[in-house]
């Protein structure tokens, strides 16, 4: 088991900076998800740890041992890691258990231990029995189970792993989310996770690292990242988030604050060191708005458009103050209106987004 | 910590190691003869002088030998353009029946060897053909045989290449959106009409870079002119060559370096003409998608067909019907029927005539062992070439082109400069042994292994190297067993390439050969040379069936190669 550090690493690529400052720290066991659209530069980051490129600046430690700086570079072959890639990358011409036994023969464990550890690997990722197959012949969960096991099976202290599940149908995934989260329990491998899933990495890990352009936007446990985002970016791609201006009104008091939002004032979540300020910005969810209560204060919307989403509708609402703003949010059944209604909008929650300057610090 | 720091260093001592080798090596085998033949130019047995250069250009012998070999070049790319580009329209757009056999024996022409057509068509011709007179249609005797002479030559040379425009034009044609196409056919236009203002002219980087390939080839054949036009006293600069070296020795080296230097100008002039051209319009083809449909021809299928293969056999079968017969007659002159026929002929090449026996062995050996270390030097490169994307080794990728686009007598002349004198330090000498002309196949012919290998590389998944390197194994484990199974199939399509192309060859070894160190190409030409059609043919019509034996054997790994990587492939 091994922590990973990542300190201010930086990549270029001609003159585009593909990982702008990049710090993080993967504690020992600890599970990671890098999570962010494509392009973001989160398979760059997993590149740098693996060692198939090299940082322009910066460094990765594994362990205490130096990997990666402007200056060294140990190549991927003495980093002792496990990679479970997204196209799987199974060797074609060989049969399953010669794919899980690649490792342990380069490292010179002979038979009959050799032996032994590949009937367990596979044995740990319910394939026994498919040891004499070619890769080709099997399933796309098959192929995921026995790239697991080669990675497993040199009990390696740190484990990178490529949108994993990114070439598997729906059903198959929410299996293999199990399987992952099984084997971190079991092993307690550190394990670095690269999706662009959210409710993946949600699901998963012990905390989540979001990327944007080159840049780590936040770092924070899942249920931190949730309720509280850093910024606008992370507040708009996790789960949905509206982005409003917002004057904060009053100073907080036990976390929560006055604010004005579309000519309407409401009681939000806030930093403890929230100042007074009409440049704010609000997050809010769909689950924090709804449609007011009689004689409850609300804000004017034209109804734009309502979709069933089983068991409840999702509607989408124009407020007549703000013509460039849509709101969403989610109202029972029966349909509580139809489009072109208009509603009245009630606020019970948000959070104000911490000023730029803050942000970084928040992880 | 030193214990990693240790292996990391190994690692980077291999990797660079491994990459310097080849980069020496390429630099050995392709940049280094070029740079002795143009030292040899300028300053003649190493000095400075412009003698045997003003001897040569004085020599009117040069000017007609030029003026031939651009003569026959240029007709005969006019006649391949004609031939393989009509070829290449009617069985690509159009809906034609049994395309890949069609194909196969469209291209077969190409794998053959050029003194085997020379041969074949000789003897399909001419007072003495036994085929003809087996039909009572050969001419009387003492008249001359109407091949020797320039038009034989351009015609001959027309056939053998015209595969050449066929396969790029092909490829061409088959990268065509069929969106362009029916662009036009929707806008109204009569599908000669698209033809005419869409494909065409879309068609000519393919078509040019066909043309510059086609002179190339055309000017540095050996085996037609030498077969054709020696017997009538038309040279042209290879065959000129020839009969300087071979009449004086090697006295007269620097004159013929010198001429040899000539002819890669002329090819070198063609390849950059090619390029002035591809400039000078915009012919990107911005969108993608699946090949055009085939145009349907209706009731004309059946006689664009009968056409297609009517010619097919006229150029293919006929040629070899001529060589076979005339092996299995006794004599020249003889003619065949139940009671003359022979096989005697085979027996005395194969088994009774000593130099035979030995080029068989010779050939064999020479092309097999070209091959397979082509391919242990190219499937390295190829890793470095397209994975590692090392600077030195993708300019260098160009310089392993050059032996193979300079006709084949530049490469043989500036061998013989490079070892006619004992090696340095080793102080053996490699001139008048085989070692010479298996150093001429590895340069000439490291390029028809590279090509394979590269798009074999550009279809592989890297992370299969890098599943393997993230295993622990280091670059020698890796290219072994990783690297290596993965483009098998793409290195051994190159192999054979190579074997085939050696195995056929004259140019190469007409000038290199020795006794003890002949090929098969040298015994069929001297055999000949001597009057001793009969056993030329025999040995010819052997080399045919090896070649298309093993053509036919492709198909058996056919399934697991990329496209496009053997020209007789659909």
């Amino acid at each position: 088991m091994a922590r990973l550090t990542i300190d201010r690493a930086q990549k270029r690529f001609g003159s585009y900076l593909a990982l702008d400052h990049v710090s993080i720290d993967v504690e020992d066991g600890e599970f990671l998800a890098v999570l962010g659209p494509s392009g973001c530069g989160k398979t760059t980051l997993l590149r740098q740890i693996a060692g198939f490129d090299k940082l322009d600046g910066g460094a990765i430690r594994i362990g205490e041992r130096l990997v990666s700086s402007a200056e060294t570079h140990i190549p991927p072959e003495h980093r002792k890691l496990g990679i479970v890639f997204q196209s799987y990358a199974l060797w074609p011409h060989m049969t399953v258990a010669e794919n899980v036994a690649y490792g342990l023969t380069v490292a010179g464990v002979r038979d009959p231990e050799r032996a032994r550890r590949v009937a367990a690997a596979l044995d740990l990722v319910g394939l026994n029995g498919f040891a004499e197959r070619r890769p080709g012949l099997l399933s796309g969960g098959q192929r995921q189970r026995v790239a697991l096991a080669r990675c497993l099976v040199t009990e390696p202290s740190l484990v990178l792993l490529d949108e994993p599940l990114a070439n598997l149908d729906v059903h198959l995934r929410a299996a293999m989310e199990d399987e992952f989260a099984r084997f971190h329990e079991r092993t307690g491998t550190t394990m670095v996770y690269i999706t662009h899933d959210q409710a993946e990495a949600m699901a998963l890990a012990d905390r989540i690292a979001v990327m944007d352009r080159g840049r780590l936007l936040q770092l924070a446990t899942p249920s931190l990242l949730y309720r509280e985002p850093a910024n606008a970016t992370v507040a708009g791609f996790i789960g949905e988030g509206m982005v409003l201006p917002a004057t904060v009104l009053s100073a907080p008091q036990a976390g929560r604050c006055r604010v004005k939002v579309l000519g309407l004032e409401a009681v939000v979540r806030c930093r403890p060191d929230q100042p007074v300020t009409d440049g704010a910005k609000l997050c809010l969810r769909a689950r924090d708005i709804g449609l007011a209560a009689t004689g409850q204060d609300g804000l004017a919307a034209a109804v734009e458009r309502l979709s069933y989403q089983g068991g409840h509708f999702r509607l989408e609402a124009r407020p007549a103050c703000a013509g460039d703003t849509l709101l969403h949010l989610d109202a029972n059944e029966p349909a509580p209106a139809a489009p072109g209604d208009t509603v009245r909008i009630a606020i019970h929650d948000g959070w104000v987004i911490p000023d730029a300057g803050a942000l970084r610090e928040v992880a | 910590m030193s214990l990693a720091d240790t292996a990391t260093l190994r690692t980077r001592v291999e990797e660079t190691g491994l990459l310097w080798g080849l980069v020496g090596l390429v630099a050995l085998l392709s940049l280094l003869p070029i740079g002795r033949l143009v030292v040899e130019g300028l300053a003649p047995g190493g000095q400075l002088s412009a003698t045997a250069l003003g001897k040569v250009l004085a020599s009117p012998t040069t000017w007609t030998a030029t003026w031939n070999s651009l003569v026959t070049a240029v007709s005969g790319t006019v006649l391949a353009v004609l031939v393989g580009g009509s070829v290449a329209l009617l069985a690509t757009l159009t809906d034609i029946r049994a395309r890949n056999a069609f194909t196969f024996c469209f291209v077969l022409p190409l794998m053959i060897a050029p003194q085997v057509t020379a041969l074949a068509w000789l003897q399909l011709f001419g007072p003495s053909s036994t085929l003809l007179k087996l039909i009572g249609l050969a001419p009387p005797l003492g008249s001359r045989n109407p091949l020797y002479s320039r038009e034989g030559i351009v015609l001959l040379l027309g056939l053998q290449y015209a595969p050449l425009i066929f396969l790029t034009l092909r490829a061409g044609l088959r990268a065509l959106p069929k969106e362009l196409i029916e662009a036009g056919l929707a806008a109204g236009a009569h599908p000669l009409t698209v033809l005419r203002t869409v494909v065409l002219p879309l068609m000519t980087p393919p078509l040019v870079a066909g043309i510059a390939l086609c002179f190339v080839s055309c000017l540095g054949n050996f085996g037609i002119p030498a077969f054709l036009g020696i017997p009538g006293n038309f040279i042209v600069l290879p065959t000129l060559i020839y009969q300087r070296l071979a009449g004086l020795g090697p006295g007269v080296l620097s004159e013929v370096a010198i001429l040899s230097l000539l002819i890669g100008i002329i090819a070198m002039a063609g390849i950059l003409l090619q390029d002035v051209m591809m400039r000078r319009r915009d012919f990107r083809i911005t969108t993608t998608s699946s090949a055009a449909r085939p145009f349907e021809l209706g009731r004309w299928r059946r006689p664009v067909e009968i056409l297609l293969w009517s010619f097919a056999i006229l150029v293919l079968a006929l040629p070899f019907l001529g060589l076979l017969t005339t092996s299995l007659i006794p004599a020249f002159g003889v003619p065949l029927n139940a009671a003359t026929a022979t096989l005697g002929n085979y027996a005395y090449v194969l088994i009774e005539h000593a130099a035979s026996r030995r080029a068989f062995v010779n050939s064999f050996l020479m092309s097999a062992g070209a091959a397979l270390l082509i391919v242990l030097i190219c499937v390295p490169l190829g890793y470095f070439i397209v994975w590692k994307r090392s600077r030195a080794l993708r300019l260098l990728n160009l310089a392993a082109e050059l032996p193979y686009a300079m006709p084949g007598v530049v490469l043989a002349i500036a061998a013989i400069l490079l070892f006619l004198k004992p090696l340095p330090v080793l102080n053996v000498s490699l001139y008048n042994t085989v070692w010479i002309i298996v150093f001429a196949y590895l340069a000439r012919f490291l390029v028809l292994g590279l090509r394979p290998v590269v798009s074999g590389y550009l279809q592989i998944d890297r992370t299969l190297e890098e599943a393997a390197q993230v295993a622990g194994a280091g670059l020698p484990r890796r290219l072994v067993t990783i690297i290596f199974p993965l483009v098998a199939p793409a290195a051994v399509a190159g192999a054979l390439l190579i074997f085939l192309t050696a195995f056929n060859e004259l140019t190469v070894s007409a000038l290199l050969w020795s006794s003890g160190a002949e090929t098969l190409g040298v015994v069929v030409f001297s055999f000949e040379q001597g009057g001793d059609s009969t056993y030329a043919s025999a040995l010819a019509t052997i080399t045919v069936l090896v070649t298309v034996g093993l053509m036919l054997s492709t198909t058996l790994f056919a399934q697991r190669l990329p496209q496009g990587v053997l020209p007789w492939r659909d």
